[in-house]
C-alpha cells in the first residue's frame, strides 16, 4: 500500500512537468496553431535561468593564498563570491542558497521577452504557411538555442541545489499513520504546478482577456471582424506560455541536474502528452500530463516489471496508442484541430 | 522514354548523370589543397547520400503526395537493417537475398503499422507513428537485445553459421559483403593529376537501385494511383462523400514508402553489416522529415536533396576542427587568422548541430518551398535576364527602322 | 600550427604527377600496391580521433581530444614530452613516429555506433588515417572496433569499460587500456568489505544496455563472494532522466545498500533522486544505508554535486596520483589547459603513446606487426604501475583505484580522494573467465 501510494505521489510529481509544458504548448497550439518544436527548448533555457542567477550570484574574487597549493603546485586562488562579501557570509551564503527559488523573478521577465522576441520575430511569419515549415523552423530554432547553451554551459549535467531548508525529507504519512517519505522540493514541485495550472485557467476564465483569448481560440476570424485586435493578445499568450514552461524548467533544476539537451528529452514526451489530451483542450493536456506521469510510474514497479518485461520502456506509447484508437482525438480534443 | 514525359525524362537524365558521375563532382577539389576538405567523394559518405535519398524519396510518397506526415519511419529502416544483417549471419555474404528480405520485413512491418495508424489523420496520425517505433526503439535498446544486440548493434561474428557462405575466410576474418562475388566494398581509384576518385563498386550498385527507386517514384506521380493519393491531401472528405473510401490508398502509399525504408536499411546494412537501434529513433524519423521538407516537400528531387544536405553537414562539417581552420586563414597575419578562428569556431566540429539549426531555418524563411524553390529562383533569374538581354537585343534593331 | 593533410593521396598524387596527368588507375582491393590499408609512404603519417563532440558526452570527447592534441605534440617533440620522459619502453625520439610528423583528423561518433562508424569510415577512406582511437560509451567502442578489424587499420579504445570490448566482442585489431566490468567489482569488493562487512544486502538499479548487464553481473558477483545478499536487480530505461519511481522501492525492500550500475547523465540523475529520498540518512537492519557507484566519472560527478560526498566507487586512473608518470602528464595537460586531466583523457592519452611506441618497435605501421608488439608488452611509468597489454584478448592489466567523493573539496577539480590502489594481482582473471567467454580475436587483418 505503501508503495503504492509513494508511486502515485511519483507519478503526479513527474505529471506536473509534463501537464506544465504540455499546458504551454497547448496554449500555443491552440491560439496560434502552431506546431512549436522549439516548445522543449524554452524548457531547458528556463532551467538555465536558475544556473545563470547561481552562477551570477557566485560571482567571486580572487585572492592568492600562499599557505595552500592548486594541481599545478601553483599558491591557490580563493574564490569568494561577492555577494558574501557585501553582505556577510550569512546572509550573502543564504542568498546564494535560494538561488533557485529566486531564479523565479528572475526567469518570469526574461522567458516573457524570449516568448516575445520568438514570436513577433519568427513564428508571426508562419502562420500561414503549413505545418511542416513551422515544424522545420522551429526545430531549427530548437537546436540553435541548445546548441548556444551549449556553447556556453558545456554538454554536462550543472548541479544547481534546493535551498537546505527544502532539500530533506517529510513524512508525509504521519497524519494518517503511515509511514511514506517523500522528498521536500518534489512536495513544493507539486503544489507550484498546481498553482500555475489553477492560475492559468483563472486567468482565462475569469478575466476578460481570457474570455476574449478563448473566443478567439474558438473563432479566431470572427472575434477579429468584431474589431478586436487578437493578434496581439496571442503575441502575450505566447510570452505567457514561454513562461510557463520556463518556471517548469526553473523549478525542475534541484529534481535533476539541467544539461543542454533537456529540452529534446522532455520535447518528444510533451507532444504526446498534448495530443493524447487532445488537441486545442487545455484541460485535457494537463489531465494526460498527470495520467502519464502516474501510469508511468506504476509501470516502473517491479511486480509490474516482473509480469511485463520492458513495459516502463514504452509504456507512454502504448497507452498513447490505446487512448487514439478508442478515443478519436485523445481525451478532451476537439473536432478539427490539426486533423487536416 | 521509359513511359515519361519530356520533363521527367530529362529529370530521369539529370539525376542519373549527378549519381554515376557523384565521384568527380563530389571531388572538386584537389586531394592536397586546403580545400580538399570540403570533398565528400568518398565511398562511405556517397553510398549514405544516395541510401538516404531512398529513404527520402519513398518518405515523399507518403507525405509529398498523401499529406500524412510519418513521424516513425525510422522504425522500417531499422527492422530493415535488423533483416539484412540476420541474413548475412544466417545465409550469406551476398546482398541480393538481404536486400529483398529487408524490403518484405519492412513492408509487412510497414502494412501493421499502417492499418493501425492510418485509422486517424493529421497530427493524431503522425503521434500514432512516433509512438509505434518509439515502441520499436526502446525494445530494440533492451528486451530485444538478444535479437538486435542492444546499444552495440547486430554486427557479423566469426561464430555465424552462413549456411550458404562461409563462417569466416581462410585468413580467418570475417567474409564481406558482395553482390556475386563483386565485394561492395571494392574500390578503383583514379589519379588525374592532383586529383583522387574513387569509385566504389558498393556505391555504384547503390546509385543503380537509387535511379530504379527514382524512377517508380517518378511513375507512381504521374499514375491515376497518384493523382488519388494527391486527391487525398487536398480534399479527404469530399473523396469519402463520393463514396470511395480512401483507406486502401493511403494504406498503400504507407506500405510503399515503408518499403523504400527498409531498401534503404537493407542497403545500409549491405554496405556496412551492421544495425544500431539509434536508426529506429525518433530523431532518425524526425531527420527523413526535415530532408524531405528541406529539400521540398511534394517535388521529385527535392527529397534526395535534402538528404544530400543534411548528410553533407553531419560528416563534412562535424571533421573540420581548429587545426583545419588554422591551416586555411594561415596566409593571414597572426592576430587576425587567430580573430577569424575564433568567430568561425563555434560553428565547425562540435559545432556542427548550430550551423545546421542556422541553415535550416534561413532555408524555410526564405525559400518556402525548400531547396528545390532556391533552384527554380535561380533558373527563374537566370532565364529573366536572358529574356532581358533578348529585349534589349530587339530594342536595339527597332531604331534601325 | 601544424599541417594537415591526407597523407597517402600525396604520394598517389606525386606518382600521378610523373604520369603527366595520364591517369593512373590503381585498385586498393585484393592485389594492392600497399602492404596494408592507408599505408604512409609520405613525410607524414595520419591518425584518427574519433570522439563524441555532441550529444551527453560532449564534454567527455572534448577532454579526450585535448588529451590526443597533446600526445601528438608529445611525439612531435613540442611541449615537455609529459609522459614520455616516463615511460619505461624509450623506443620514441620525439621526432613523429618512424621519423613521420604525426598528424592527425577529428571527428563525431555523437555516441551513435552507425554515426561512430560512419566517421571512422570517413578518417580510413577519406583522410588515410592508419589508426583510430577514441570514444566514450562501450557500443561504441564495439562498433568501430568491428570496422576497423574488417577495414584493416589498429582501433585504440578510448572510455569503455564493458567487459564486452575485450570480451566476446574482441576483435585481433582492438586494444583497450580502460579497465572494465569485472575489474571494478574485484577491486571495490575488498574495500566495500572492510567498510561495510559481509553482512549486508544489495539492491542493484541498472541501465538497461549492455554495459550496464556487464557491470551489473560483475559487481553483483563480487558482493555476494563476499557473503552480501542480492535482494533485487531493477533495470532502468536509457532514456530515464526521472529516476523516483525506481527509487521509491528501495526504500522498503529491505535492502541496505544501492548499487547504482549508472554511468554519465544517468548516474547524475539516479544518484541525486536517491539522496533526494533521503537514502544516506537511512537506517536500515541497524547499519547505515550505503549507495555505490561502480564507476566514477570525475566530470559527471561535478553534475551530482554534493551528493557524491563519501560514496564508494571505482575509476581508472585520477590525476591526485602521486607516480612520477600521472604528474608528468597533469603537469603537461594542466599547464596547457589550466585545468586537470580526466580520467578519459588519461587513457586516451596513454593509448597514442602505446600506439606509436608499439609502431617504433615493429618498425612498421602495419596493423598485423603493431598488434604483435603490443600483444604481451610490459610497460610502466604511464600512471597505473606496471601494466601488461595481455596477448589474448587485447585487455590492459594494470592497477585500479577505488575512489571516495571528498567531503571537503578545496577546488572544483577536487572531487575524489583515492581510497585504495588495488593492485593488479587482485583484479587479473582467466581469458576464459565465464563474463568474457563467447568471443574469438579472430586474426589480424592488415587490410589492402
Amino acid at each position: 500500500m505503501d508503495a503504492i501510494l509513494l508511486q502515485i505521489l511519483n507519478g503526479l510529481d513527474k505529471g506536473s512537468a509534463y501537464a506544465l509544458i504540455a499546458l504551454g504548448l497547448t496554449l500555443i497550439f491552440g491560439t496560434l496553431g502552431v506546431v512549436n518544436f522549439a516548445h522543449g527548448a524554452l524548457f531547458m533555457i528556463g532551467a538555465f535561468c536558475a544556473v545563470t542567477l547561481q552562477r551570477i550570484l557566485n560571482l567571486s574574487f580572487e585572492l592568492v593564498d600562499e599557505t595552500q597549493k592548486d594541481f599545478l603546485g601553483n599558491p591557490l586562488k580563493v574564490k569568494t563570491p561577492y555577494v558574501e562579501a557585501w553582505f556577510g557570509p550569512d546572509i550573502g551564503g543564504s542568498i546564494i542558497d535560494w538561488a533557485v527559488p529566486l531564479a523565479i523573478l528572475f526567469a518570469i521577465p526574461i522567458m516573457i521577452g524570449v516568448g516575445y522576441v520568438m514570436e513577433r520575430g519568427l513564428i508571426k511569419h508562419f502562420y500561414k504557411r503549413p505545418h511542416a515549415d513551422q515544424i522545420l523552423v522551429t526545430f531549427g530554432l530548437a537546436i540553435v538555442l541548445q546548441e548556444v547553451v551549449k556553447y556556453f554551459y558545456g554538454a554536462n549535467p550543472i548541479q544547481t541545489p534546493a535551498p537546505d531548508a527544502l532539500n530533506g525529507v517529510v513524512n508525509l504519512g504521519a497524519a494518517i499513520g503511515m509511514d511514506i517519505v517523500y522528498p521536500v522540493w518534489r512536495v513544493v514541485y507539486f503544489f507550484f504546478a498546481v498553482l500555475i495550472i489553477g492560475g492559468i485557467f483563472s486567468f482565462l476564465q475569469f478575466t476578460t482577456f481570457g474570455m476574449v483569448v478563448r473566443a478567439g481560440m474558438a473563432d479566431r476570424e470572427t472575434v477579429g471582424l468584431l474589431g478586436i485586435n487578437i493578434d496581439r493578445r496571442f503575441t502575450i499568450m505566447f510570452g505567457i506560455a514561454a513562461a510557463v514552461a520556463g518556471l517548469a524548467g526553473v523549478m525542475y533544476t534541484p529534481i535533476n541536474s539541467p544539461n543542454y539537451h533537456m529540452g529534446m528529452d522532455f520535447l518528444v514526451l510533451s507532444f504526446v502528452v498534448v495530443v493524447v489530451g487532445g488537441m486545442g483542450s487545455l484541460p485535457g493536456a494537463v489531465l494526460a500530463g498527470f495520467l502519464l506521469g502516474v501510469l508511468e510510474s506504476f509501470a516502473s514497479m517491479n511486480e509490474v516489471k516482473s509480469l511485463l518485461p520492458g513495459i516502463d520502456q514504452i509504456i507512454i506509447y502504448v497507452v498513447a496508442i490505446i487512448i487514439l484508437l478508442t478515443r478519436p482525438r485523445g481525451l478532451m480534443g476537439r473536432k478539427g484541430v490539426m486533423e487536416e | 522514354m521509359f513511359g515519361l514525359d519530356k520533363k521527367d525524362t530529362s529529370k530521369l537524365i539529370i539525376v542519373a548523370c549527378l549519381a554515376l558521375l557523384a565521384p568527380f563532382i563530389l571531388n572538386p577539389f584537389p586531394t592536397d589543397s586546403a580545400l580538399a576538405q570540403f570533398n565528400a567523394g568518398y565511398p562511405d559518405l556517397m553510398q549514405r547520400f544516395v541510401i538516404f535519398g531512398i529513404f527520402a524519396i519513398g518518405f515523399n510518397i507518403l507525405f509529398g503526395l498523401t499529406g500524412y506526415l510519418s513521424f516513425g519511419h525510422a522504425a522500417f529502416l531499422g527492422v530493415g537493417s535488423y533483416s539484412a544483417v540476420w541474413m548475412f549471419k544466417l545465409i550469406g555474404m551476398n546482398v541480393i537475398p538481404a536486400i529483398v528480405l529487408s524490403v518484405i520485413v519492412a513492408g509487412l512491418f510497414a502494412l501493421l503499422i499502417g492499418f493501425v495508424s492510418l485509422r486517424r489523420s493529421g497530427i493524431y496520425f503522425s503521434i500514432l507513428t512516433l509512438a509505434f517505433a518509439q515502441m520499436s526503439f526502446n525494445l530494440a535498446y533492451s528486451v530485444l537485445t538478444p535479437i538486435t544486440n542492444g546499444e552495440t548493434g547486430l554486427q557479423l561474428t566469426l561464430e555465424d553459421p552462413r549456411i550458404l557462405g562461409v563462417s569466416a575466410t581462410a585468413d580467418g576474418s570475417i567474409p564481406v559483403t558482395n553482390l556475386f562475388g563483386l565485394e561492395m566494398r571494392s574500390t578503383f581509384e583514379m589519379a588525374v593529376g592532383p586529383w583522387a576518385f574513387q569509385f566504389n563498386a558498393g556505391y555504384y550498385l547503390c546509385a543503380l537501385i537509387m535511379l530504379a527507386a527514382f524512377y517508380l517514384s517518378i511513375r507512381i506521380f504521374r499514375s491515376p494511383f497518384g493523382m488519388m493519393l494527391r486527391a487525398v491531401k487536398s480534399n479527404q472528405q469530399r473523396m469519402n462523400y463520393t463514396g470511395l473510401n480512401t483507406r486502401p490508398y493511403t494504406l498503400a502509399a504507407f506500405v510503399i514508402s515503408g518499403m523504400y525504408a527498409g531498401l534503404a536499411g537493407g542497403l545500409m546494412a549491405s554496405m556496412d553489416p551492421l544495425a544500431g537501434a539509434e536508426r529506429m529513433q525518433w530523431t532518425a524519423s524526425g531527420e527523413v522529415v526535415l530532408m524531405t521538407i528541406l529539400g521540398g516537400a511534394g517535388t521529385l528531387i527535392g527529397p534526395v536533396l535534402g538528404a544530400g544536405f543534411i548528410k553533407y553537414f553531419e560528416n563534412i562539417f562535424s571533421k573540420i576542427n581548429d587545426n583545419v581552420l588554422h591551416t586555411w586563414f594561415s596566409f593571414l597575419p597572426d592576430g587576425m587568422e587567430d580573430a577569424v578562428v575564433f568567430i568561425i569556431h563555434p560553428f565547425i566540429g562540435k559545432g556542427w548541430h548550430l550551423t545546421l539549426g542556422i541553415l535550416f531555418m534561413l532555408v524555410v524563411i526564405f525559400l518556402p518551398g525548400g531547396l528545390v524553390e532556391g533552384g527554380q529562383r535561380i533558373k527563374g533569374w537566370l532565364s529573366r535576364r536572358k529574356s532581358k538581354d533578348g529585349g534589349k537585343a530587339a530594342g536595339e534593331t527597332n531604331p534601325a527602322e | 600550427m601544424s599541417n594537415f593533410n591526407a597523407s597517402r593521396r600525396r604520394v598517389l598524387k606525386t606518382g600521378a604527377i610523373a604520369g603527366a596527368g595520364v591517369a593512373l588507375p590503381t585498385i586498393f582491393t585484393a592485389s594492392s600496391a600497399a602492404a596494408f590499408t592507408n599505408e604512409p609512404t609520405g613525410s607524414s603519417v595520419t591518425l584518427g580521433f574519433n570522439v563524441p563532440q555532441t550529444g551527453p558526452y560532449a564534454d567527455e570527447g572534448a577532454d579526450e581530444l585535448r588529451a590526443y592534441e597533446l600526445a601528438v605534440e608529445h611525439l612531435n617533440g613540442g611541449g615537455d614530452g609529459g609522459m614520455m620522459n616516463t615511460f619505461s619502453s624509450k623506443a620514441l625520439q620525439g621526432n613523429g613516429i618512424l621519423g613521420k610528423k604525426v598528424e592527425y583528423v577529428t571527428g563525431d561518433t555523437q555516441t551513435k555506433s552507425d554515426a561512430a562508424r560512419a566517421s571512422a569510415k570517413s578518417m580510413i577512406e577519406k583522410d588515410g588515417a592508419v589508426m583510430i582511437t577514441g570514444g566514450s560509451s562501450s557500443g561504441v567502442a564495439i562498433a568501430v572496433q568491428g570496422l576497423c578489424q574488417e577495414a584493416g587499420v589498429i582501433f585504440m579504445a578510448g572510455l569503455t569499460h564493458s567487459n564486452d570490448t575485450t570480451g566476446k566482442d574482441k576483435k585481433a585489431n582492438g586494444f583497450r587500456h580502460f579497465f572494465n566490468g569485472y575489474m571494478s567489482g574485484a577491486a571495490l569488493a575488498p574495500v566495500l568489505k572492510n567498510l561495510y562487512g559481509t553482512d549486508r544486502v544489495a539492491y542493484h538499479l541498472t541501465a538497461d544496455y549492455t554495459w550496464g548487464w556487464t557491470q551489473e553481473e560483475s559487481i553483483a558477483a563480487a558482493t555476494e563472494a563476499l557473503g552480501w545478499q542480492t535482494v533485487n536487480k531493477v533495470r532502468t530505461p536509457l532514456a530515464a532522466t526521472d529516476f523516483s519511481s525506481y527509487i521509491a522501492p528501495v526504500l522498503n525492500s529491505g535492502a541496505d545498500v544501492l548499487v547504482l550500475n549508472h554511468y554519465g547523465g544517468n548516474m547524475v540523475n539516479s544518484l541525486t533522486n536517491a539522496v533526494q529520498f533521503g537514502l544516506r540518512e537511512k537506517v536500515v537492519n541497524g547499519k547505515n544505508f550505503e549507495i555505490v557507484v561502480p564507476l566514477y566519472s570525475r566530470l559527471m560527478a561535478k553534475g551530482a554535486g554534493e551528493n557524491v560526498k563519501g560514496i564508494h566507487g571505482s575509476t581508472n586512473w585520477h590525476w591526485t596520483l602521486q607516480d612520477e608518470g600521472s604528474m608528468a602528464f597533469v603537469k603537461s595537460f594542466g599547464t596547457k589547459y589550466g585545468f586537470p586531466p580526466s580520467q578519459a583523457a588519461h587513457t586516451c592519452y596513454v593509448q597514442t603513446l602505446l600506439y606509436a611506441d608499439a609502431v617504433e618497435r615493429a618498425g612498421s605501421f602495419n596493423p598485423c606487426a603493431v598488434a604483435e608488439a603490443l600483444e604481451g608488452f610490459e610497460f610502466d611509468g604511464m600512471g597505473n604501475g606496471p601494466t601488461l597489454y595481455r596477448a589474448e584478448d587485447h585487455q590492459c592489466f594494470k592497477d585500479v583505484l577505488v575512489v571516495r567523493g571528498k567531503e571537503n573539496p578545496t577546488s572544483e577539480f577536487d572531487l575524489l580522494e583515492v581510497v585504495e590502489v588495488t593492485p593488479r594481482a587482485q583484479v587479473e582473471y582467466a581469458p576464459d573467465h565465464p563474463m568474457f567467454a563467447g568471443g574469438n580475436l579472430g586474426s589480424c587483418n592488415p587490410g589492402a
